[in-house]
């Protein structure tokens, strides 16, 4: 008998919000995400939760601010362009450290691009995005069960650190349909004293804010918060390791590239060819130890990517540029095969001198 | 043919196009599924081209371009009364309204069956009383009633014989829920076997697109 549902990566998205007791959702349509807002439009209004399409991407990531100053978990999701529009309020929640979900369900870009799928945001939403100094905690689902799992941990996470953090998934994620099971525990959120839920006459104001009149304070403020972000770096680091312990050829690869990628490795390893996969889970923070440890008797290292080679910096930073690094990618909405990876893992073979 | 997204209509569709084949000469599949930018039945195209089965799509499909347009011969399906038409239609309220622009037609001809797919196994329709409120809904979109049930419980590659035993008497509730008969049971070929004999009705489906591991 059956224990799990069907779902498309976006239902299992907006479900697992929901499980995770997330009562308001704001967002506005986008391909290929849609599903995330069509579901809460329909299971919202019956467990007297919030579902708002608002008028603009802006205007939801603000709505997101307004809820998250409250206390309350809350979420919004879009695709590519959408989250462009949404960098100015991620970056206000980040300077006013408040903990909210960002979903992206990535499309092919630059500019509005297409609606197949990519990974061609990993800058953007590692690397900030927004203006000013700060990160967001990147969550990179590989099936539709983590589009699930990962979207409760991204609340957890979020209100233990006050931040955002941001579910990146790719369009193929986002259209999958796979069986799931719902069946996990879910933290209850912690306390926010922080948070602006009125005085009642027995407290002083709570001020959520993110302008700072005077440098020295703002400075301050900054440097506490990239000690936090160094726990994060500390505790909340994620990755998979697939026969990476003997490997001479090294994949890193997240999302749906890590699984064409794994059907590859598989294929090499029956051709002989002693290959391993990495696949980050956070990609922030990026998981530099089991790259760091690989690089001792790995050849070369390949970044498989939906895009024109991002995730790359961070390999070969984490490599410390020890060992070779390539790419094998597709752009714009395509997807690589398992044919064209064991092809650079066959070339990757041959140039690093493995038999 | 009509079903929530997701309840495996478009798959059913192509296969029982290619079943009319072998019966008809004059056979078409019309995509009015113009909602979903995906999984469209123009991934068969190739396929339909070799059977030699007519496909009415809109010529945007499969492209980049985002956009909920009828294909341009949407009326060949029913001026032509020669031509058995499968018509995918979109998975709920806003999709059924494609529907709506041609079911008088459809009626007026009145040799038609209108079909829904359901499946258990999927999160919006895992009772009879969801699936009953969805198939009201498509119905006043799509201005036309429906005829019978199509029971494809399914839980996609990890469907067992037992997962479409389980569903049965879902399928027998939403058939006495709505007044409808259950008029098949479509399962993945790999099961045909080990069902046959077992369930009345029985269809064997041969997936279109190939799952990704």
């Amino acid at each position: 008998m059956a224990d799990k549902v069907l779902m498309k990566g976006n239902e299992a998205i907006a479900e697992a919000a929901i499980r995770a007791g997330c009562l308001h959702y704001f967002g506005y349509p986008i391909t290929p995400q849609t599903e995330v807002a069509a579901y809460m439009a329909k299971k919202m209004p019956k467990i007297g939760g919030v579902f708002l399409q608002a008028e603009s991407e802006i205007a939801a990531i603000n709505m997101v601010y307004g809820v998250a100053s409250a206390g309350k978990r809350v979420m919004t999701s879009s695709s590519s362009p959408g989250i462009s529009l949404k960098g100015e309020g991620i970056s206000y929640l980040a300077g006013a450290d408040l903990p909210a979900l960002v979903v992206n369900v990535q499309r092919g870009g630059p500019g509005l691009g297409g609606i197949q799928p990519s990974q061609s945001d990993y800058f953007q939403s590692t690397r900030g995005g927004g203006h000013g100094d700060y990160h967001m905690i990147v969550l990179a689902p590989a099936s539709v069960q983590e589009m699930a799992e990962l979207t409760v941990k991204g609340f957890e996470l979020a209100d233990k650190y006050r931040m955002t953090a941001m579910v990146l998934a790719d369009g193929t994620m986002g259209q999958m349909m796979e069986p799931v099971s719902l069946d996990f525990d879910v933290a209850a959120p912690p306390e926010k004293p922080w948070a602006t839920t009125g005085t009642k006459m027995a407290r002083e104001h709570n001020i959520i804010n993110s302008l700072s009149l005077v440098p020295e304070e703002l400075e301050q403020l900054n440097f506490a918060r990239y000690e936090k972000y160094q726990q994060v770096i500390d505790n909340e680091t994620r990755y998979e390791e697939y026969m990476t312990e003997d490997a001479d050829i090294v994949i890193a690869a997240f999302g749906i590239a890590a699984r064409v990628s794994k059907n590859a490795v598989n294929e090499a390893r029956a051709q002989g060819i002693k290959a391993g996969l990495i696949r980050p889970i956070t990609l922030w923070p990026f998981p530099k130890a089991p790259f760091k440890k690989a690089a001792e008797h790995a050849k070369q290292f390949i970044s498989v990517e939906l895009s024109m080679g991002q995730m790359i910096e961070d390999v070969r930073l984490a490599t410390e540029c020890r060992v070779p690094v390539t790419l094998c990618n597709r752009a714009g909405g395509m997807i690589p095969s398992p044919e064209l990876v064991l092809e650079a893992i066959k070339k990757a073979a041959k140039d690093g001198g493995v038999e | 043919m009509c079903g929530h997204y997701g309840s495996g209509k478009t798959n059913i569709a192509v296969n029982m196009a290619l079943d009319l084949r072998r019966q008809y000469d004059s056979v078409a599949v019309a995509d009015l599924d113009i909602v979903n930018p995906y999984f469209r039945t123009k991934d068969s195209a190739e396929d339909f081209k070799e059977a030699g089965i007519r496909l009415i799509v809109s010529q945007f499909a499969n492209t980049n371009l985002d956009l909920p347009s009828m294909p341009q011969d949407l009326y060949a399906i029913t001026d032509d009364r020669s031509m058995k038409v499968v018509l995918d239609i979109g998975g709920d309220d806003r999709g059924a309204l494609a529907l709506g622009r041609i079911a008088p037609r459809i009626i007026e001809e009145n040799d038609y069956d209108m079909l829904m797919v359901i499946n258990k196994y999927r999160p919006l329709t895992p009772d009879a009383q969801s699936t009953l409120e969805v198939m009201r809904e498509i119905e006043e979109a799509g201005k036309i009633r429906f005829t019978g049930i199509v029971n494809n419980s399914n839980l996609a590659e990890e469907t067992t014989p037992e997962d479409v035993l389980a569903s049965l008497g879902y399928a027998e509730e939403v058939s006495a829920l709505s007044g409808l008969p259950v008029v098949m049971t479509t399962v993945k070929d790999s099961l045909y076997g080990s069902l046959r004999g077992k369930i009345d009705g029985l269809f064997p489906l041969t997936l279109q697109k190939k799952p990704i591991n």
